[in-house]
């Protein structure tokens, strides 16, 4: 394979050879952490694109079974010290992969997941047949024939979602309560606004108590996360540029309350120049409220919080959502032992490679077993489904909730 | 020479095919530890989980007269976990368990792959610590502490890893488990001493009993910062002349600064040529009267700041700084090369000046970091691998680097120890008497010669029976 070949989305040798090799990220990595190889670590995985790039090695199964197992959890971005941007590299190694790397893995149900989750009126279709399934009981037949335990991706698939709740559209406008201090975009994400309707609308509550203005655009698709990080390029920018337009320009922010949204969103400008202004007013729902007065009455829990990887590697917000929390008076937030190890979800890593996320998730509940809090809280709707699979399983009497769930609640108490 | 079918085979018998790494791949990213200079991929990588299949692994090599490098974390700076020869590589990483805390007895026995800031994780509520503290520690292993002796910015006043190791469990060469010392006094000879630091060629470390210590009752973390490389090495060269041994003393010069301010916001003052950190601990009256005395020495040699950190969190970002120092250069160049020579502390402030003209003569750029209380240097010097010329200069302002030291009385490797890079600098310390004494102690514990072969003592012809690798397959480059 000779160098020559590489295309213009081959991932930057600049960028791998800020690589120097010191190994800081392997302790920080989950697949090196569950796997105890070098080739499943950060610093291998960029020794293997580097290899690729030089023409060392092709891109043969091996090298994307490798590249598979990465989480794109980007927890070695914030452990490196030389600043090697690593999730941009894996995008763009995956892009490589699918242009000339062999035939991706699961393909059947990667086609499914393609065209249904990035679609919100195909998601809410498939979400309305779930209920179905369920209800009718045919999912208890399903269960009893024991198909799904030859089919471990469907099975985690089927066994991630408990319930469906009912439609809670929401206006394309809501106002600000007293003085106004800004206009914001309401991001309403495609798992999020089917299986948590319920954080969008206190998102939208919160923003309004805080004095914005919510604009929250019908005509909203996918932010393309989910394909960037599978290396569908073209299809992430399409859905970025179509996203950015939805929105109108004079807003001062462009909220989202899903970090793997957010993450990505903030980052359109890397792959497509025109739109870095638009990303530039991206925000964490967590950093827009942490400066805003909100009238919040006492709740008396015990609360851990656990670290969307997206929300704290992918966009450095650490400090807010734990500040927020805090806020609340009578809460007690507990810290969570390894707290930024991923739980597993990864987008829809938990679908593809049921192994490594099952390992995760034991130690993610591991540690909230130690911690003692009886609810979760976390910023993105992946980790949410993911932990709460794994109580509802072990029989843990653990709840699990979005940071602005228990703010809305905090503002219920003031209220009540 | 590829490995045989059947000792493959017998290999994956040994650790399961989960255990076993064979695929080019695979095999491709254990080739080098963090010297990536040294190239040398093992024919296969076999991940042992107990001491029983280090065991059968090392009787089985033996048996085929199949070379073995041990590897930790692969943190190294010596070009040690690479297989210049092939064979086969033992990653210890998978045995990385706690298997007894004794606090009565303040030590603890550990698995080698264990992460050597885990340890002191472990035990820092009940307020001990591990002393050894390379700048790799919060991915380094103990084992690999162990094998290369490693030593760290707190050795100035803990000592190295070896006068904190009780005991090991090491399977020899000749494919014994055998116990050498332990938490008790043991008669006889201190066979400990001889392992440690012994880079896996006299076996593989399986488990080791280290000594923990009791946190001080005071820590003071002082920060001062200097216009002049010059001054900041008179001001440490004061302080020790005083006759205060702090914990540790570290310099960083304006290079080192800049990466390491992009890189943490460890918040270094941006301005200063050097940056020394100081650290005291012990009795809060002595840390107290101690600080104030280094201060007052930092503002005669005409610091331009000295502060001190003011709660714990100030004084971990001023350490995560100072310890992610050579993770950072990727912000300055894609490749150096790194000294570990060491100087007598009183020449100093004449090695600097030395380091400096030597990097002018080469037109090479030079980060400085390192432990300048033990006068350990850790000059990196940069250079684009891509550009070859600047290599030919590296190498050049490299070794007449070495040779400064050494005239001044130096030695040529401070604490990451010899492996492949360092083991022709040797002779430089050595007379040939000695270097054959090492080779016949070598061979005691490894007599077919397959642990760790070309790595820590020299292949020169010169030195009587040395080691003469069977299929030279010395990478391209290496300088042996």
């Amino acid at each position: 394979m000779a160098v020559a070949s590489r295309t213009a989305e081959a991932p930057d040798l600049d960028e791998i050879r800020k690589c120097v090799h010191c190994g800081i990220c392997l302790p920080q990595c989950p697949t090196y952490r569950v796997l105890g190889e070098e080739m499943d670590s950060p610093r291998g995985r960029i020794y293997l694109m580097r290899a690729a790039a030089e023409g060392r090695v092709g891109l043969s199964r091996t090298f994307q079974h490798h590249l598979d197992l990465c989480l794109g959890c980007r927890a070695c971005e914030t452990a490196c010290p030389s600043g090697v941007r690593f999730g941009s590299l894996l995008e763009a190694t995956r892009a490589e992969l699918r242009r000339a790397g062999p035939p991706a893995k699961h393909r059947l149900l990667q086609t499914f997941i393609f065209s249904v989750f990035p679609e919100p009126a195909r998601l809410g279709a498939a979400l309305a047949l779930f209920k179905l399934y369920k209800r009718s009981g045919l999912r208890a037949l399903v269960r009893a024939t024991g198909v799904l335990r030859r089919l471990p991706q469907l099975a985690a698939m089927e066994a991630l979602l408990e319930d469906v709740p009912a439609a809670a559209p929401l206006p394309e406008f809501v106002s600000a309560r007293g003085r106004v201090v800004g206009r914001v975009g309401l991001l309403t994400g495609c798992v999020q606004r089917h299986l948590y309707p319920g954080v969008n609308r206190d998102t939208a509550r919160l923003l309004a108590l805080a004095g914005f203005e919510v604009v929250i655009p019908k005509s909203q698709g996918c932010c393309g996360a989910l394909e960037l990080h599978a290396g569908r390029v073209d299809a992430h920018a399409s859905r970025a540029r179509a996203l950015a337009a939805a929105f109108p320009d004079d807003l001062d922010f462009v909220v989202t309350n899903a970090a793997g949204c957010g993450a990505a969103m903030k980052e359109y400008g890397h792959r497509i120049p025109e739109l870095a202004r638009f990303a530039a007013r991206v925000r964490d729902v967590t950093e827009v409220l942490a400066g805003a007065d909100l009238p919040l009455g006492p709740l008396d829990l015990t609360v851990t919080y656990h670290d969307a990887c997206h929300l704290v590697h992918g966009q450095r917000v650490r400090q807010e959502p734990r500040q927020l929390l805090r806020r609340i008076p009578g809460l007690r937030l507990v810290e969570l032992a390894d707290s930024d190890l991923c739980c597993g979800s990864a987008g829809i890593y938990n679908l593809l490679e049921p192994g490594v996320a099952r390992e995760l998730l034991e130690r993610k509940l591991a540690r909230i077993v130690e911690s003692g809090a009886r609810v979760v809280a976390a910023a993105n709707p992946g980790c949410l489904l993911q932990i709460a699979w794994g109580c509802r399983q072990r029989g843990l009497d653990v709840t699990l909730v979005h940071p602005v769930e228990l703010l809305a609640r905090a503002v219920d108490a003031h209220q009540g | 020479m590829p490995l045989s079918g059947t000792f493959l085979a017998d290999l994956e018998r040994i650790v399961g095919a989960e255990g076993l790494v064979r695929s080019a791949e695979g095999r491709l990213v254990y080739e080098c530890d963090m010297h990536t200079f040294y190239k040398g991929a093992p024919d296969a990588v076999a991940l042992p989980t107990r001491a029983e299949e280090v065991v059968a692994i090392v009787n089985l090599c033996r048996r085929e007269r199949v070379p073995i490098v041990p590897r930790g974390s692969g943190t190294g700076l010596i070009g040690g976990a690479m297989a210049p020869l092939g064979g086969v590589m033992i990653g210890t990483n998978r045995m990385d368990r706690i298997l007894e805390i004794d606090l009565t007895n303040r030590c603890a026995t550990v698995q080698p792959g264990l992460i050597n800031l885990s340890l002191t994780r472990a035990v820092a509520t009940q307020g001990y610590f591990f002393a050894p503290d390379p700048s790799s520690q919060m991915v380094s292993s103990i084992g690999g502490n162990v094998a290369t002796n490693a030593g760290g910015p707190h050795c100035l006043k803990y000592g190295i890893t070896t006068n904190h190791v009780l005991g090991v469990e090491l399977v020899t060469g000749t494919g014994e488990l055998v116990r050498l010392g332990g938490k008790a006094e043991r008669p006889g000879y201190d066979l400990v001493g001889v392992a440690v630091g012994s880079e896996g060629t006299f076996g593989i470390v399986t488990a080791a009993t280290v000594r923990l210590l009791h946190v001080a009752e005071a820590v003071k973390t002082i920060l001062a910062s200097f216009t002049a490389i010059e001054d900041a090495s008179e001001a440490v060269s004061a302080i020790i002349a005083t006759g205060i041994v702090p914990a540790a003393l570290e310099m960083l010069d304006a290079v080192m600064i800049r990466a390491i301010n992009e890189g943490t916001g460890a918040g270094y003052p941006k301005d200063a040529a050097a940056v020394l950190l100081i650290e005291l601990d012990g009795p809060a009256a002595e840390v107290e009267a101690q600080g104030e005395r280094a201060a007052r020495i930092c503002w005669a040699r005409g610091a331009l700041e000295v502060r001190v950190a003011r709660d714990d969190a100030e004084r971990a970002l001023l350490w995560k700084g100072r310890k992610e120092a050579a993770g950072a250069v990727g912000r300055l160049a894609p490749t150096y090369l790194l000294q570990d020579a060491v100087v007598p502390r009183s020449k100093l402030p004449a090695i600097m000046r030395e380091l400096i003209a030597i990097g002018a003569r080469h037109r090479v750029q030079i980060a400085n970091v390192f432990h300048a209380g033990d006068g350990n240097l850790h000059p990196l010097i940069l250079y684009d691998d891509r550009v070859p010329e600047e290599l030919e200069r590296a190498k050049a302002a490299n070794e007449e680097l070495l040779l400064a030291c050494i005239a001044m009385g130096g030695t040529v490797t401070g604490e990451h120890g010899i492996g492949l890079d360092k083991a022709k600098n040797l002779p430089f310390q050595y007379a040939d008497a000695d270097l054959n004494f090492m080779y016949r102690l070598r061979r005691a514990f490894d007599p077919d010669g397959i642990m760790n072969p070309g790595k820590l003592l020299p292949s020169h012809p010169a030195c009587g029976e040395g080691f003469r690798p069977a299929r030279p397959r010395v990478p391209e480059g290496a300088w042996i």
